[in-house]
């Protein structure tokens, strides 16, 4: 059993920029802390079984290479906490810390 | 000790005397396909920002990528003018990394498993030797973003208040070529290195599978250098020299590199291994982050895409397409139409090769074709602004504007009004003799007549013609030419002239 409790929830929420309520804290860290445990089970194979990256038996999935339709600038724009002349705007990305 | 400082650069004669040096050439080349590599949006240099973005190149939750075909197949074509093994199986993988330019925070890359391996390009040295050079392998991956850093010096990162994202290059198809170490090029590695930076260009852009515009970004050399001291096995500490943005500047960040490490090395220092800045400028390069190692990485397989298995029959039919080498064809072309070095060098500069040997291909002789474009076309294409393959006649334009010159239909003054006429948008070259009625006058009784009305026009000189004086012909040819509209063979002409007079 793993223990993920509501303030490493509040943290998460906080990285990825996440309004999470009181109540959400509650639920999210019992479900979060299931999802923990059912992935720490990758821990009992055993060795010599070989790492896969892929379940499905498909190669060659190819896209032709025709255009499609984009999404509209100020709708895209408009999801950004921040936009500057037609650009998302981003905090300072070095000394960001200090 | 590090030592961080430059120290007084020596040159690469000086550096060889001590050192061999080890080169490793990373060149990312942007496909010039339609579309991104893993979504539909444009993929165009200079589009309005952020205006050919989708969720998938912003990395929106939900958002799964989709392979473009056509970027794995000039991947493919790459490795195979590479002399390279296609992989018979192939993955992608996620370069995880945390910065604005890749709003996934991860950049889909091929890692363990690029798509092409193991070849190699026998490059054209100055002196005309040739030097080979190995290729480790060329794998697929995206393009990142655009940033403009905002209120601090110059435009750099450093010091910068805010930064501002413009994601129409996130996505769009690179291609990331790498060499193995170069070795034993002494005192020409700067020239081995920009020779196949030249030949690596002219090779992709004979694929046609990229715009290969260094100045344009579409492509982009990192330069790693290290020195070894002579008669040791093991490679020295190397730095990776980026923003080196032209064929010259590849030259010149490796010469500037040898010189510093040879500098640091003698004064009893030891390199950082750190990806240096080149300076345009002063060519010189100075200290960027320090090389992040691969584990920063935290590579992983890219669940959301499957692998690739080229078929043999597809790889074996993009192989038998491949064009000739661009060099090879050069010096067969050179053979060909007997040019001189000059007049060669002078086609390619003017990006007029493939168009004369297009127009020679429809039928035109090497000579008048070349004539065309390097002299009339030109200096049509300098007064509109625009470059010789932009102008708006085709080889086969030219060539059948030639073959009426040949035929006797029209002189070359009347095939240049021909030619304005193509480039005005009047039509194909018969369409425009037809509609500007331009064909040479050549009805004899038509041209006797017209002779015959300028001698009765010009009696005085009619006399002088009959006296012997034949200079004086001139005169009655230009009232004829004038009264032709200019579309009477003047030779002949002359001739019905002195006939008359007899």
């Amino acid at each position: 059993m793993s223990d993920i409790t509501r303030d490493d929830v509040a943290h998460l929420a906080r990285l990825a920029r996440l309004a999470v309520s009181d109540a959400e804290l509650d639920m999210f860290s019992g479900q979060i802390d299931a999802i923990v445990d059912t992935v720490s089970r990758v821990g009992e194979i055993p060795d010599d079984v070989p790492p896969t990256a892929q379940v499905v038996p498909q190669t060659n999935v190819l896209r032709p290479d025709t255009e499609e339709p984009c999404l509209r600038r100020d709708v895209a724009l408009a999801e950004a906490p921040a936009a500057e002349e037609g650009r998302f705007r981003v905090p300072r990305i070095l000394g960001e810390e200090l | 000790m590090t030592a961080t400082i430059d120290a007084a650069p020596y040159t690469v004669e000086e550096v060889c005397e001590r050192f061999d040096p080890v080169m490793g050439l990373e060149v990312h080349v942007e496909l010039n396909t339609a579309t991104k590599m893993f979504c539909g949006c444009a993929n165009a240099f200079g589009a309005e920002p952020n205006t050919n973005i989708c969720p998938v190149c912003l990395g929106l939750p939900g958002s799964l990528p989709r392979l473009n075909g056509t970027a794995v197949e000039s991947a493919i074509k790459i490795g195979l003018a590479l002399n390279c093994q296609v992989r018979e199986r192939s993955g992608f993988a996620r370069k995880n990394y945390f910065y604005p330019d890749m709003p996934k925070n991860f950049q889909i890359s091929q890692y363990e498993d690029p798509i092409v391996f193991d070849g190699y390009l026998d490059v054209p040295l100055d002196d005309g030797t040739t030097w080979r050079v190995e290729i480790e392998r060329a794998h697929m991956e995206e393009d990142t973003g655009k940033s403009l850093h905002i209120g601090g010096a110059t435009g750099r990162i450093h010091g910068a208040d805010h930064s501002l994202l413009d994601y129409n290059r996130a996505g769009v198809p690179l291609i990331e070529i790498v060499t193995k170490p170069i070795v034993g090029a002494g005192v020409r590695a700067p020239e081995v290195a920009r020779a196949y930076v030249t030949a690596l260009r002219d090779v992709l852009r004979g694929l046609g599978v990229s715009d290969v515009r260094m100045d344009q970004g579409s492509m982009r050399c990192d330069a790693n250098v290290s020195l070894k001291p002579k008669d040791t096995e093991a490679f020295g500490t190397r730095t990776e020299t980026k923003n080196v943005n032209s064929l010259r500047s590849v030259e010149r960040a490796v010469r500037y590199e040898m010189g510093r490490h040879a500098g640091v090395l003698l004064s009893g220092g030891t390199v950082t291994q750190e990806t240096r800045h080149f300076d345009e400028q002063s060519g010189t390069t100075s200290a960027g982050r320090p090389k992040e190692t691969f584990a920063d990485y935290r590579f992983f397989p890219e669940p959301d895409l499957p692998p690739l298995e080229p078929s043999r029959d597809w790889v074996e039919t993009l192989r038998a397409g491949l064009p000739e080498r661009p060099w090879e064809r050069r010096a067969r072309i050179q053979t060909d139409w007997g040019l001189s070095d000059e007049e060669l060098r002078d086609l390619v500069n003017a990006d007029a090769l493939d168009l004369v040997a297009d127009t020679v291909d429809a039928g035109a002789p090497p000579e008048a074709a070349r004539s065309w474009w390097v002299s009339y076309l030109a200096q049509q294409a300098n007064t509109a602004g625009v470059t010789l393959p932009e102008l708006a006649i085709t080889p086969a334009q030219v060539a059948r504007v030639v073959a009426l010159v040949a035929d006797g239909t029209l002189t070359n003054k009347l095939a240049r009004q021909v030619v304005d006429g193509v480039l005005a948008g009047e039509g194909e070259p018969d369409e425009v003799v037809t509609g500007r009625g331009l064909a040479v006058v050549s009805d004899e009784s038509a041209l006797t007549a017209a002779v015959d009305e300028a001698l009765a026009a010009q009696p005085d000189i009619a006399e002088k013609i009959r006296a012997g004086k034949t200079k004086a012909a001139g005169a009655i040819v230009g009232a004829v030419m004038k009264a032709t509209r200019g579309q009477a063979d003047a030779a002949r002409v002359q001739e019905l002239v002195l006939e008359r007079c007899r």
